[in-house]
């Protein structure tokens, strides 16, 4: 069997990452850290994908990270990055964890729609809520990492290598994962539920499983969106943005666990440019490239990556 | 000899339609049982009333001694009692070995054994290898190592439904039940499938139960008879009893009585 090279690789080359930020522009290391941010929440999208479902709601989950990492500062004074994302991926497997018991029954456009019908419900919520700013939202105090409070020189290099380690350790977790018996069951769930069913294990609590880690990597995305941007507000939670994950874990698609940050670079990448060249119609840009993605690279990033691994 | 499954007085009704008006059946420890009889005369819902898919209107069974009639299917399988399929339900994205590896991994999984931390791949209980080697085991005994490597959905007729009964295996099963292990399956290749699944079943030492309609082969493989008929069971005897019986010529066999 060929030895298993991706966390090895995807250590090598997020390390490279941080030993080259101190010379990257600012506005590289900011795309570079929402690519992490995606990246985190479309890891989690791909654990649902690989068992054939898509979450059309995930913003959910972002948007309740980023509000629990806002609110800390906010409420509680409380600015260290890694407490923020802590708190946002437990804020939001929380909610995972109580809201699975009702969308792990669910499957194909039921679960895709009951997903996307909570994540508004929490937009709602939250325009009609003063104290947390309503529509406007509110500003997120800067990060400081374990006391230490970076000068504004050093404040997004800061945040990005915070970012590249949290998402090392989530990625090295989710491949561990996809390795274990529950893990293997995704694909099987996608084909056959009847005869997961027929050989002694729980579908439904698999998918609540993956539904639960799923939550708890989009809080921690939300968490570290917010910080970087340094504001949060209810669209965080609307469907347009769950709409951009899904986009990122097509891009990426299942095959590995590197796959969703580079779809996630990707598609700052094409957001950026395509906002930069026309403003106002950057949409139309940004469609057409997935629609290119869908007839060219229909299985995503990660099929890429297999057939390079096949030649070499 | 001791039941290890036993069905008292089993009824289900599908609005007018009467699929089981109190069956009564008690299956004795390693015995290989045939269940003939016509489409729609409840074969089918027997079986799924053992696995817990349909759930009785009346009566109840015990395996073991134990009442599994209000467990849920995987309950069911855990206990030990699996099943295959009229038409194999397979993981037909994955290749022959990966619908192996799924199944060993339930196994693991329902002993406990995630092997989330393990550097290792931990021993398969009732097995004593690695998964892998417990695979090849069980597709070496079912005579699809050469296919290991396809997709489940592009197999021949005869290996899907070998493949379907090989999944039912992994659990190693006390009682084992096949819906029709030889439909669809060309006439030269029942005889050695069946050939193939008894060999593999004797081995592990289970009970089985099949549904079959050729009586050729239940009369081969079979050392006792249920036949059904309009939901009741109209014989219980040993194959060549049974099909004698004038009542299971007429409603089962389709010829009548002479003279």
């Amino acid at each position: 069997m060929r030895p298993d090279r991706t966390p090895l690789v995807l250590g090598a080359v997020l390390a490279a990452l941080v030993a080259a930020g101190p010379f990257l522009p600012q506005w590289a290391l900011f795309i570079l850290t929402l690519a992490f941010s995606r990246g985190l929440v479309a890891l989690g999208l791909m654990l649902l994908l690989r068992a054939g479902l898509v979450s059309f709601g995930q913003a959910l989950y972002y948007c309740l990270g980023a509000y629990a990492a806002g609110a800390l500062g906010r409420f509680y004074g409380v600015s260290d990055i890694f407490v923020e994302m802590l708190a946002g991926g437990a804020v939001a497997a929380l909610a995972g964890l109580v809201l699975g018991f009702l969308l792990a029954r669910y499957r194909g456009i039921f679960f895709g729609l009951l997903s996307l019908a909570l994540s508004m419900i929490l937009y709602g919520v939250i325009v009609k809520n003063e104290a947390l700013g309503s529509t406007d939202g509110f500003n997120v105090a800067e990060s400081s990492l374990f006391g230490w409070r970076p000068g504004e020189d050093w404040l997004r290099y800061a945040v990005m290598a915070a970012a590249a380690a949290v998402s090392l350790a989530a990625a090295l977790l989710v491949h561990r994962y996809l390795g274990t018996p529950l893990g293997r069951l995704a694909p099987a769930i996608k084909d056959n539920e009847i005869r997961v069913e027929y050989m002694g294990a729980s579908a439904r609590q698999a998918v609540h499983v993956k539904y639960v880690i799923a939550a708890a990597l989009a809080g921690v995305g939300g968490a570290l969106a917010a910080t970087t941007v340094g504001h949060i507000d209810p669209d965080m939670a609307y469907w347009t943005t769950s709409g951009e994950f899904i986009f990122v874990t097509i891009l990426a698609g299942t095959g590995n666990v590197a796959a969703p940050f580079a779809g996630a670079l990707i598609y700052g990448a094409i957001y950026s440019t395509a906002y930069d060249l026309s403003p106002n119609t950057w949409q139309l840009s940004l469609g057409a490239a997935l629609l290119a993605l869908i007839v060219f690279l229909p299985e995503g990033l990660s099929s890429l990556l297999r057939r390079h691994a096949r030649h070499s | 000899m001791p039941a290890i499954l036993d069905a008292k007085g089993l009824c289900k009704s599908f609005g007018a339609v009467v699929a089981a008006a109190e069956v009564n059946a008690a299956i004795e420890r390693d015995s290989v049982v045939g269940l003939i009889g016509t489409n729609g005369a409840g074969k089918t819902t027997f079986i799924n009333m053992i696995t817990g898919y349909l759930k009785p209107d009346a009566g109840a069974i015990h395996f073991e001694g134990r009442d599994i009639t209000p467990l849920a299917p995987r309950d069911i399988t855990r206990l030990g009692i699996c099943r295959s399929f009229q038409i194999p339900q397979l993981y037909r994205s994955l290749t022959v070995l990966e619908n192996m590896m799924v199944g060993l991994g339930v196994v693991m999984k329902n002993a406990g054994l995630g092997g989330y931390f393990s550097r290792r791949a931990p021993l398969v209980p009732g097995y004593g290898v690695p998964p892998q080697e417990a695979a090849a085991r069980i597709l070496e005994r079912f005579g699809l190592s050469e296919y290991r490597d396809r997709n489940a959905q592009v197999l021949p007729g005869g290996v899907r439904k070998l493949l379907d009964i090989a999944l039912a295996m992994v659990g190693k099963p006390r009682v084992l039940l096949l819906d029709e292990p030889t439909s669809g399956v060309s006439a030269e290749e029942k005889f050695g499938i069946m050939e193939m699944v008894m060999k593999g079943v004797k081995a592990e030492g289970a009970t089985v139960l099949f549904v079959e309609h050729d009586m050729e082969i239940v009369a081969r493989f079979a050392d006792r008879v249920l036949a059904f008929y309009d939901g009741r069971i109209i014989a219980d005897a040993p194959p060549q009893a049974a099909l004698r019986d004038p009542e299971v010529r007429r409603y089962v066999v389709g010829i009548h009585a002479e003279g």
